[in-house]
């Protein structure tokens, strides 16, 4: 049995769809908000790596830095703010068998960073990397011809989610309610 | 590699519309929402590669106004906290649905 590319990347997909299924399965499934965010990631994780397979590396560098890196953020920051995770499931670091399954984590992710550095750059799998420029310039092609008045209207969207988050989440301190603002009945 | 992008983006949509139809939690519902347009856009990605580059514009527009809608969600659910002093959506029921 031969190995071909397209087989190769087949099965790298199979893997991470069903590692995202899994963890998609498992982020529903979590009483704890904190620990289903976590599994949230890493389902953003995976499906950044299909993105990649597909051949749009930079939607699945976007995945990562805005879904992954910047909206999953904020959820857990409110989910903290709101000190939801409180009573359930929380992680307690001082059992043994959580310890010793973050050290070999660590010592694993080590091992795997310093083998990929000294590894020469021939032997890793050839990156599209001298064509690097085709792999953005059609998106921004189409991003800032064919679709630029969506672009534009999306930075209003953007600075009117900005200002309504502010206002929708700013503590009234009682000297600057006025008459303008009514109250709310009382539930 | 489509056929099988399509399904696993069939399968996280599915699980994502379970867990809003489940869970009662408002930040968990909102993470819900966020993992289905997550499979939407593994389809638009996956379908671009038949059709063109558009598929992927889509995405991003989809990540930008995921991420206005997720800060004005958010918001509003600590308001609400502030107000109920709860994040159950069966507590909210101002107009007493």
């Amino acid at each position: 049995m031969t190995w071909t590319a397209a087989g190769v990347q087949l099965a790298h997909f199979w893997i991470f769809g069903a590692i995202a299924i899994a963890s998609a399965l498992l982020f529903v499934t979590r009483r704890s908000p904190v620990a289903a965010a976590l599994w949230l990631v890493n389902t953003m994780f995976c499906l950044a790596a299909l993105y990649v397979l597909l051949e749009a590396p930079f939607v699945g560098a976007v995945q990562v830095l805005v879904y992954a890196g910047a909206i999953m953020v904020v959820f857990l920051f409110v989910v903290m703010l709101l000190n939801l995770g409180r009573d359930d499931a929380r992680l307690d670091l001082r059992e043994p068998g959580v310890r010793g399954a973050a050290l070999l984590v660590g010592l694993l992710l080590a091992v795997e960073l310093v083998v990929a550095s000294r590894t020469p750059a021939e032997a890793t799998a050839p990156l599209p990397a001298a064509e690097g420029t085709n792999v953005v310039a059609p998106v921004a092609r189409a991003l800032f011809t064919e679709h630029l008045v969506a672009f534009e209207v999306t930075s209003v969207l953007l600075l009117a989610a900005i200002v309504g988050a502010v206002a929708l989440a700013r503590r009234e301190s009682p000297a600057s309610r006025g008459p303008a603002v009514p109250e709310g009945p009382a539930a | 590699m489509i056929g099988a992008s399509l399904f696993v983006s069939a399968v996280l949509f599915a699980i994502g519309v379970g867990g809003v139809l489940v869970r009662r939690n408002a930040i968990m519902l909102f993470m819900c929402v966020e993992l289905m347009l997550n499979a939407v856009n593994l389809s638009f990605v996956a379908l671009s590669r038949l059709h063109g580059v558009t598929g992927q514009v889509v995405v991003i527009f989809v990540m930008t106004v995921a991420a206005a809608e997720a800060a004005v969600g958010l918001a509003i659910i600590i308001s609400a906290f502030r107000h109920f002093k709860s994040a159950d959506l069966a507590d909210i029921r101002l107009l007493g649905g």
